[in-house]
């Protein structure tokens, strides 16, 4: 049993599904109850995950490795390294949470609600658990179908455009990735003359600096739009905006991350030189910046709450790309520590704009005011997760962002510059929504009666402020166990230029 | 028996026989067996047990080329070749033609057309299938290909009071003969090249022949307008639309997977066996042809209302990635366009289910608006219908990814990147039309129920169907190692 911990992750959803297609569609309670042990329930048996990684060893643990496809050379093959161990536990808390949050918030079709959130949380936990391109490539197409539902059916207004634009601008960029990754495939066949999928292998392949290019930039332009970075962010307000609480926690928190994961994960590791060519990092890091101050500034014009939420997030993922393409050790733990904390803070905030719009179903900003007043608890989350995003000290956004920038630092000042800059509006933006909606005098007289959180709601938030505060104040625990696999990727990307740390180093001799 | 007529002739020739024998016995069982119009769709029980005659036999034939370790079982002096790509193809037939008896009964009655002999074609159909697939001699493929087609051109018109199922028949009969005349001046070409009908004859005679020989043009050229007629290929698809959407539902079914496989096995033998040489000439009209086909059947999928009709233009589309796989012409790719002819009878038919299903007298059950709000009325056949369709949209982990991978696996291998690109953009087009209809089924809000009327037959179909496109998705390894068998020579 213990042997197949990653499959147990992957799978309990799934017994969740089966589960909850049991339930009769009439008995809603008994739904949202199972639906709801089986998000607990995911979370709960990846927590042995954090307890169990050792973070000495280089490379992958509780590997699992059987064949599926032997005649293509596919293999079910998992494993876990310190950047997907800190994903895959972000995606089984909120999971979970997004789960929690639509007890009241759904009330339509719950059964193939819940289903397409457990099939979300399956394609999800896969992607950053396969070590097998193929297997990577199914999971990546698997969650298109769960979310364009999620968006499609509970989702706001204008829901049907957004889902469909949702799907075919992600499909569009992971049908290059299946070129990209046939290219290599038929490479190492040529090389080595074995056909396989499998990452660890693929890394051995020594290809000419053209073919790399060619297979970076189909794999950026997948990458770039699951992420999404400028100018392929169209999709993103409109697919956050329309669709439901949970979806766009889930689309924030997890669904953006894969596109990060794979340049950390495909991108660097296995195309180096096309990676540190300085044509591609200066249009990557360009395409960065700009993200990060042309969110900024769409954010700050913003009228509808969620619209502003969902630009921030083209703003934060804009730092993340920085830091992977600073291409230092710094810049890349930074990016991916800021994945996880714009997953904590941007969540939350998603969350935030759920609860206001489960009582006045209403998303203008000039809706609200002096929110504060009559819900003094929802003002105190709120304030901690605006803090939190924009990057105060002594909490998570403060740890990574800083971290990213000291990379970018290393690398180019100016980009530095720039990103401060995003910080600065990143405030700015994030201050003046708090103030729009939570301060000042009371202006609509339907907002005099709105009932503050609940415990559930209470309940929803609670590990989230917690992860940020942990994070904030003591982020050790965080770069430890990133520091291996980043120092791999960083000593693909930049040979012999970041002296291996020292504790690593005697753990690679005492490997030998 | 006599030098002329073997053993292993019989052997070889049992399954054709048999299906036009239970053809020509379900015409006489209809007049005195089931006179009576309420008993008729008993006859499609008696399909589905000619079909079972029909796999012991084929199963027989591959327990010989086991038993003997031969790679083929060669018959009336190489007319016949009963080989794994044979055997294959011929198992595809028996599944769509099983599955489409099985599913006709109800709508026959609906329509108030049951009558007995369309059982009788759909098996004689398919013996002219058996010898698309199985022949190596170019009369015998035009015979067997005639015969294919004139049951099909009765049975698209089977529906004698509906003017649009007449039409149809017309304009597949005349178009038909017209593309068979091209292959016929294609195949009379290729006889006074080589002397002989016979493609190992053939191969010989064309690989000698220099590459801009105007008489290896001329039966290229004649050969290749009557193969991808049949395919549905632009572009000479302008019958695909008009006859599938006249057609009766089921046959519509039928011919779109069956014919389809059939044409396949045609395409493959003779472009991989006589033109085999002449590959410089053809091989850019196939790319240019399989791009066109990809680009029309999904950009003009994707104005269409009614579903039949999408599905048309998709099936048209889809021809072009079959095609594909022998522009890249090695073993992939034609390992490839197999798997996409099997995965296709799979999520095709079962698309086409849904319709049949929905259809009622005095509703055709065939628009999209129909379909609306069928995830409420009937929860599990809208899922099924997801299903296929996703699968035929290529997306993992059906079946259809699978397919589709296979061609584009054999693109990049075979360096054909620009190709690989074009077509993998058009995947990203082909789904905005199929989530059209998963759209109405689940999202948009209906202002009646759809009703669905499933049969027992139907309900079979049904699991079949889903099966298939989401077995082959997932436990894909036999299913590619039976394909790969299909092509050991």
């Amino acid at each position: 049993m213990a042997n197949h911990l990653l499959s147990i992750i992957l799978l309990t959803p799934l017994v969740g599904l089966l589960v909850l297609f049991c339930v009769p569609s009439s008995n809603k309670q008994a739904l949202r109850l199972v639906a709801n042990v089986a998000g607990l329930c995911g979370f709960l048996i990846s927590l042995p995950l954090v307890f169990r990684f050792d973070r000495t060893i280089v490379g992958y643990q509780f590997l699992e490795d059987v064949d599926w496809i032997p005649f293509l050379g596919v293999r079910y093959h998992l494993g876990l390294d310190g950047i997907s161990l800190l994903l895959v536990m972000l995606t089984t808390l909120t999971g979970f949470l997004a789960i929690l949050s639509s007890w009241n918030a759904i009330h339509d079709r719950l059964k193939m609600y819940y289903s397409m959130l457990l099939l979300l949380q399956i394609g999800m936990i896969g992607v950053f658990l396969s070590l097998d391109f193929f297997l990577f490539y199914v999971f990546w197409e698997i969650v298109l179908v769960p979310m364009y539902f999620l968006i499609g059916l509970w989702g706001g207004p204008r829901k049907l455009y957004a889902a469909l634009k949702f799907f075919l601008y992600t499909l569009t960029g992971s049908v290059l990735m299946l070129i990209a990754m046939l290219v290599l495939y038929f490479q190492h066949h040529a090389q080595f003359g074995v056909y396989t999928f499998d990452i660890e292998k693929l890394l051995q392949l020594s290809m000419p600096l053209a073919t790399q290019q060619w297979v970076f930039w189909l794999l950026f332009i997948a990458f770039s739009i699951k992420v999404p970075m400028f100018p392929f962010h169209t999709w993103l307000p409109d697919a956050h905006t329309e669709a439901p609480t949970a979806g766009s926690l889930i689309l924030a928190a997890v669904l953006l991350k894969m596109g990060t994961y794979g340049f950390v994960r495909f991108s660097l590791p296995l195309l180096p030189d096309a990676a540190s060519t300085a044509v591609i990092v200066q249009v990557v890091v360009g395409l960065s910046l700009l993200g990060i101050l042309y969110g900024a500034f769409v954010s700050l014009v913003q009228k509808d709450w969620k619209k502003l939420v969902a630009y921030s997030s083209v703003s934060h993922l804009g730092f993340c790309t920085l830091g992977i393409f600073a291409l230092n050790p710094n810049g890349i733990s930074g990016s991916i520590l800021q994945q996880i904390n714009h997953g904590i803070s941007t969540g939350m905030l998603f969350l935030i704009v759920g609860v206001v719009y489960e009582r006045r179903h209403t998303r203008e900003i000039s809706d609200y005011g002096g929110l504060a007043h009559v819900m003094p608890k929802f003002a105190t989350v709120f304030a901690f997760a605006m803090l939190s995003s924009a990057g105060l000290p002594l909490l998570n956004g403060f740890v990574g962002e800083f971290t990213i920038l000291q990379g970018a630092f290393e690398r180019n000042p100016w980009w530095a510059v720039v990103g401060v800059l995003g910080i600065v509006f990143g405030a700015a933006y994030l201050l003046w929504l708090f103030q729009r909606t939570m301060l000042g005098q009371i202006t609509h007289k339907e907002n005099l009666r709105l009932p503050d959180l609940s415990l559930r709601e209470l309940v929803v938030f609670a590990p989230l402020i917690a992860w940020a505060l942990w994070i904030g104040i003591y982020p050790k625990p965080y770069f430890d166990v990133l520091e291996a696999p980043v120092m791999r990727i960083v000593e693909r990307v930049q040979p012999g230029v970041y002296p291996a740390p020292d504790a690593l180093r005697t753990v690679e001799v005492a490997n030998q | 028996m006599s030098e002329f007529y073997t053993a292993l002739d019989n052997l070889a020739l049992l399954p054709a026989i048999l299906l036009g024998v239970f053809g020509c016995a379900i015409f006489l069982l209809d007049i005195f067996s089931f006179p009576a119009v309420r008993t008729k769709h008993r006859l499609a029980w008696v399909v589905v047990a000619a079909e079972a005659v029909v796999s012991l036999t084929l199963y027989s034939q591959y327990a010989h080329l086991q038993r003997t370790g031969e790679s083929a079982i060669n018959a009336f002096h190489g007319m016949l070749s009963i080989d794994g790509f044979a055997l294959f193809f011929n198992a595809m037939f028996v599944v769509a033609a099983v599955l489409t008896a099985m599913v006709s009964p109800r709508y026959l009655d609906e329509e108030g057309e049951q009558r007995g002999e369309y059982y009788g074609l759909i098996l004689l159909a398919q013996c002219g299938m058996f010898f698309l697939a199985a022949t190596t001699e170019l009369v015998t493929l035009f015979v067997g290909l005639e015969l294919m087609a004139l049951t099909f051109y009765v049975l698209v018109g089977f529906l004698a009071r509906d003017r649009r199922s007449n039409e149809a028949a017309m304009k597949y009969f005349v178009l038909g003969s017209f593309s068979s005349a091209f292959l016929a001046y294609g195949f009379s070409m290729l006889y006074g090249l080589a002397g002989s009908t016979r493609m190992a004859d053939i191969v010989t005679a064309v690989s000698a022949r220099p590459m801009g020989d105007p008489l290896l043009l001329a039966a290229v050229a004649g050969t290749l307008v009557g193969v991808l007629f049949k395919l549905g290929v632009a572009p000479f698809h302008m019958w695909v639309p008009d006859i599938y959407e006249g057609a009766p539902t089921p046959v519509t079914a039928y011919l779109s997977v069956a014919s389809k496989a059939a044409a396949v096995a045609m395409l493959l033998r003779l472009f991989e066996g006589p033109f085999a040489a002449s590959r410089e000439l053809w091989e850019p009209m196939l790319a240019v042809a399989a791009l066109l086909t990809i680009a029309v059947g999904n950009l003009a999928a994707l104005g269409q209302t009614s579903v039949k009709r999408l599905l048309a233009y998709s099936s048209v589309g889809h021809a072009g990635y079959i095609l594909l796989g022998l522009v890249a012409g090695n073993e992939t790719g034609i390992k490839g366009a197999i798997l996409y002819a099997f995965i296709y009878t799979f999520m095709n038919l079962g698309a086409f289910l849904v319709l049949i299903a929905l259809h009622r007298r005095g509703v055709r059950g065939e628009s999209i608006e129909e379909l609306v709000g069928l995830s409420r009325s009937n929860g599990p056949a809208a899922i099924a219908m997801m299903i296929f369709l996703i699968s035929l949209a290529g997306i993992p982990p059906t079946a259809g990814f699978l397919a589709k991978y296979y061609i584009f696996l054999a693109l990049i291998q075979t360096q054909h990147y620009t190709l690989a690109v074009v077509a993998v953009v058009f995947v990203a087009v082909a789904i905005y039309y199929y989530f059209r209809v998963i759209r109405a089924m689940f999202v948009q809000e209906p202002e009646e129920l759809p009703i669905l009327r499933m049969g027992y037959g139907l309900r079979v179909a049904f699991a079949a169907s889903v099966a298939g496109t989401l077995g082959i998705g997932v436990f894909a390894e036999p299913f590619v190692r039976l394909v790969g068998m299909s092509l050991l020579r």
